[in-house]
């Protein structure tokens, strides 16, 4: 249940930042998301659906997600590429000495409000 | 309508939980090990083997995380340390608000050594950080030598790698420096260490870090820890 846990979390920093900025209510949450970060979009949404109505200044609040593509670069050759595509082998050099350098976040990205 | 720039993880609330358990902890002497790994790593045999050793030396209480039972924590108890079960109600990790329950329902005495066991998982306890002063992780032999290949974050939180069955190694085709290479190249400062839960092979670096780790602790000096 790796989604169920993240969405209490996500919830609790929402109800958090709405008591310091004072907010009654949240319309809209927008959260970037890297492609390889092992989050299932379909099914966290659900949990979201499913979590929210357990906060007023959540429950009416829409979910948007933006995809963060993954790239890997290659310490070999100093090139990056598609991590989805090619893994980690560098298709360029053949060299396995490669980093994930983005595609693994969950990031709360900006949350719109009722004034 | 009115849009609030956030740019923050979506854990950045249970990272300053953690902080601020991590401070207390460290005011209170009491050094807690996150302890992770597959099930069937061998995590509680680890623990039993230890805990007889070094219990003459540390007050040493033990925190079992499982989605159910209680079948770890009645063995750590047989063998002579406090332990409580903390149930996870299905969630895959333990997360700083659990930890400091289960803390919690240890009591008020006073601990050198807390060992929180976390739920058998390679993927999601090592996204949440739990309060805890170091991070040990196991991989048993059978599992393989492709494991920080596959579970990269785990191998790079962790502090201290444990290779445990060494006694099987004959039987398997484990490539302990293919494995130490890959580790270090996810994480150069892991400490990494090969037993024998059974025979004790290895044991005696193992638990002579752990030693040091429970006296530096309580010697240096905390980072001053503020709450936002």
């Amino acid at each position: 249940m790796h989604e169920m846990g993240i969405i209490l979390h996500l919830a609790k920093s929402l109800e958090e930042t709405a008591e310091k900025e004072k907010i009654k209510k949240i319309t809209r949450v927008t959260l970037e998301v890297g492609e390889v970060s092992g989050i299932m979009t379909d099914y966290f949404t659900d949990c979201w659906d499913y979590f929210k109505k357990r906060h007023p200044v959540l429950d009416t609040a829409a979910l948007e997600i933006e995809t963060i593509p993954a790239v890997t670069y290659c310490s070999s050759c100093e090139k990056t590429y598609p991590t989805v595509q090619y893994g980690r082998t560098c298709p360029h050099c053949g060299s396995g000495e490669t980093w994930l350098i983005q595609g693994n976040e969950c990031i709360i990205k900006e949350i719109e409000v009722e004034d | 309508m009115k849009i609030i720039e956030l740019k923050e993880t979506v854990t950045a609330s249970n990272d300053r939980d953690a902080a601020v358990l991590r401070g207390e902890l460290k005011e209170k002497g009491t050094l807690l090990i996150n302890l992770m790994a597959s099930p069937g790593a061998g995590k509680t045999t680890l623990l039993e083997r230890t805990i007889r050793d070094l219990k003459d030396r540390h007050r040493i209480a033990v925190m079992e995380a499982d989605v159910d039972s209680d079948v770890d924590a009645v063995r750590i108890e047989k063998i002579g340390a406090k332990a409580v079960q903390a149930h996870t109600d299905g969630m895959c990790h333990m997360d700083a608000g659990m930890t400091r329950r289960a803390l919690e329902a240890l009591g008020d005495e006073p601990f050198d050594l807390v060992v929180l066991e976390n739920v058998g998982n390679l993927i999601c306890p090592a996204e949440f950080d739990t309060g805890a002063g170091k991070c040990v992780m196991l991989l048993s032999v059978p599992e393989g030598d492709d494991k920080p290949l596959k579970y990269p974050l785990m191998f790079s939180v962790s502090d201290v790698l444990i290779i445990t069955k060494t006694d099987v190694a004959p039987y398997f085709d484990f490539d302990f420096d293919a494995c130490v290479a890959r580790a270090k190249r996810l994480n150069p400062n892991i400490e990494i260490f090969a037993v024998s839960s059974k025979t004790g092979e290895g044991f005696e670096a193992w638990e002579n870090w752990l030693n040091q780790a429970v006296k530096d602790w309580k010697n240096e000096p905390g980072k001053t820890i503020k709450e936002n």
